[in-house]
């Protein structure tokens, strides 16, 4: 039982940083129908910029948190003004390599860069690191904290896109693009804002990433972008709520597959992506459509 | 043009007139290659290659020449940028053994690029012996090829040694990369002297490659058997955070590393306190009290101003064996000076005794090193 409670905790923590990674695929999916390929870099870009923000600038947890969801938000706008907005009438092919090539010009700029490079750096400790012990289950200030902010974020995507006039634009956006413009809703800003939101999420996730796991590189985001990608698939992409719960159900399965063998925990995301392939093509919350022709 | 072109045969003749009475003349020098990346992205490592073996050539100057049987001959040593790659390191070999006829190739420092070069040198029968080339496939090419650092497994047994003989732990924790022959070869011979040794090894946790960040499963179920030491054979952008996650669990076993964890980065990301006293394998170290290696880091320090690294010495003895097989050889010729380096056995060298075994692997000593308040320092010498 108390192995089960650990791992339980483990699992959670892997699985909110995926839910939250994975909340920004889903979104911009459900929106403009694009799998952003380079999304898993925003959480590097974030990382980053939340690493200089502290070093440089002297920073504390609150404030470098908020900056680099801000900075790394607009980088997720520029990037979709300047790459796909252009290709938004092309076939999706066209958009979806453009987004792998946005992908490697986010992995690659930054190694070129001297004050970046290409060796892994260690992320500071903003969180004083206190150890827990409860029902003979041993935690700590750092996991707790990650886990409370994460579903904090994601609650408060909810009530944005539920109860606000932004998220009904979205939601229309989403639902008929054309008749949303004719209705008299400006889809280029729509867009944008979801693009800030993902990407700033993205950053956010990538800050617990390297809270929890203190070490980044800049080709930090492509397994895990690989893994929020399987977990937004796993939910159904494009649905929300769908998305956190695939990404709380990779992060556990791979705790627990782990623990029975270690390959087995390596390969698991997969397993299960071809598994809800096969199953349930629409993933656990998704809606199956029909496409119009 | 007619005329232009045989004044230019005649000159080509006459020139090559002198070249035969040059070597004629001077039949008696020997020519050794030296292979290392002079130029390109690892020109640091051929910096310290070049360096060592300047020490030789300067003491073969000071002698005036090697000493074989009682006649001193002189030794012309040649060196050819191979700029870390296969390609060129097989054209240098080409270079070497085709013109310049040298007996013996020191270098490169590579696996990879030694084993683009070394089939030449085998079917031309030139021995060659590669530096710093820890990779098995180097002597398995043919038997004119030799190493003159120990192989990667070797660290195992020498970690297990220390464990076991010096630190007297009776238990012991493996956590490993089974996605990297590296990890999985010091692995199993940790596991295998470990236990022949008395010890008991009792927990081995595996994971999946290098991209895994998240150690805590292997790692609980390590503290759960809590073993005495702990050893983690695994690459250098892996150590810091399997270390940190282990000391936050509350794992309090001596950590023990293979030579990866040589590199600043390890405490810089780990943090200094998290590593403090954590020991690892090397080939090397300046502060051995061995008086061969203090002989050689003095004069070493002497002449360039810095500490010798790994490289240095590595190529230093490399040099030393070829020269030691000259001298020995029955007749100076590829065949010859390689049936006598084959042969070597107890030859004392600065990072400890050599004897080769009958894969042409060298047996011989390794350091420990630990960190001290982040920066390594000697432990110990442990030999085979």
């Amino acid at each position: 039982m108390e192995t089960f409670l650990q791992l339980l905790i483990y699992g959670l923590q892997l699985g909110s940083i995926y839910a939250l990674i994975a909340l920004g695929y889903t979104m911009v999916y459900g929106i403009i129908g694009l799998i952003n390929f380079a999304h898993g870099d925003f959480l590097m870009v974030g990382a980053f910029v939340a690493l200089f923000a502290v070093t440089l600038f002297g920073l504390g947890f609150v404030p470098a948190l908020l900056i680099s969801m801000i900075i790394t938000g607009l980088l997720g706008v520029s990037i979709e003004r300047i790459a796909y907005k252009p290709l938004r009438k092309r076939p999706r092919l066209s958009a979806l390599i453009t987004a792998i090539g946005v992908s490697i010009v986010l992995e690659n700029f930054p190694r070129a860069l001297p004050f970046i490079g290409p060796a892994p750096r260690p992320f500071p400790q903003m969180i004083p690191m206190v150890k827990f012990n409860v029902l003979g289950v041993s935690t700590n200030s750092v996991q707790l904290i990650m886990i409370a902010l994460s579903v904090l974020l994601m609650v408060m995507l909810q009530i944005i896109v539920t109860k606000t006039q932004i998220g009904r634009k979205m939601r229309a956006v989403s639902l008929d693009k054309d008749a949303a413009s004719l209705m008299g809703i400006n889809v280029n800003s729509v867009i944008s804002v979801t693009f800030f939101i993902g990407a700033s999420l993205a950053a956010a996730g990538g800050i617990f990433y390297a809270s929890t796991y203190p070490m980044i590189d800049v080709y930090m985001g492509i397994v895990l972008g690989l893994k929020a990608f399987i977990a937004a698939v796993l939910g159904g992409i494009g649905n929300i709520p769908g998305a956190m719960v695939g990404g709380i159900i990779m992060g556990i399965a791979e705790i627990f597959a782990t623990s029975i063998n270690s390959d087995l925990g390596y390969g698991i995301g997969f397993v299960i992506l071809i598994f809800i392939l096969l199953v349930r093509p629409a993933g656990i919350m998704g809606k199956f459509t029909i496409e119009k022709v | 043009m007619k005329r232009l072109l045989c004044m230019l045969v005649a000159v080509a003749m006459m020139l090559s007139l002198f070249g035969c009475s040059q070597s004629s003349n001077t039949a008696q020098e020997i020519k050794i290659g030296v292979v290392c990346p002079v130029s390109g992205q690892s020109a640091i490592a051929g910096e310290y290659i070049k360096n060592g073996i300047s020490l030789i050539t300067d003491e073969l100057e000071k002698n005036g020449g090697l000493e074989v049987k009682g006649k001193k001959i002189p030794v012309k040593v040649i060196v050819e940028d191979n700029e870390a790659t296969p390609e060129k390191t097989a054209n240098a070999y080409r270079k070497l053994i085709d013109q310049d006829k040298v007996v013996a190739i020191v270098g490169p420092d590579m696996s990879k690029c030694i084993l683009a070069g070394g089939p030449i040198a085998q079917s031309s029968k030139v021995p060659a012996i590669g530096t710093f080339t820890t990779n098995e496939k180097v002597t398995q090419v043919g038997d004119f090829l030799f190493r003159a650092c120990f192989i990667d497994p070797f660290q195992g047994k020498v970690a297990a040694k220390y464990a076991r003989g010096s630190l007297n732990a009776n238990t012991a924790a493996i956590l490993y990369n089974n996605a990297d022959d590296y990890s999985k070869g010091l692995m199993e011979n940790f596991k295998k002297v470990f236990e022949e040794m008395g010890g008991k090894v009792v927990e081995i946790q595996a994971y999946g490659g290098s991209d895994v960040k998240d150690y805590n499963v292997q790692l609980a179920k390590i503290k759960a058997a809590n073993p005495e030491v702990l050893f983690m054979p695994n690459l250098f952008s892996e150590v810091p955070l399997q270390a940190k996650q282990a000391r936050e669990m509350g794992i309090t076993a001596k950590f023990i590393g293979g030579d990866s964890w040589d590199s600043p980065d390890v405490p810089k990301i780990a943090g200094k306190d998290i590593v403090e006293g954590a020991a690892f394998i090397s080939a090397f170290s300046p502060e051995d009290p061995n008086p061969l290696t203090k002989d050689f880091v003095t004069k070493y320090k002497a002449k360039f101003n810095v500490n010798p690294n790994s490289n240095a010495v590595l190529a230093y003895e490399a040099m030393k064996i070829v020269l030691k097989g000259v001298q020995d050889a029955e007749k100076i010729d590829g065949q010859g000076v390689r049936d006598a380096m084959a042969k070597i056995k107890d030859f004392q060298l600065p990072s400890g005794t050599v004897t080769f075994d009958e894969n042409r692997n060298p047996i011989k000593g390794a350091v420990v090193m630990a960190y001290k308040d982040g920066v390594p320092v000697y432990v110990t010498s442990i030999n085979p």
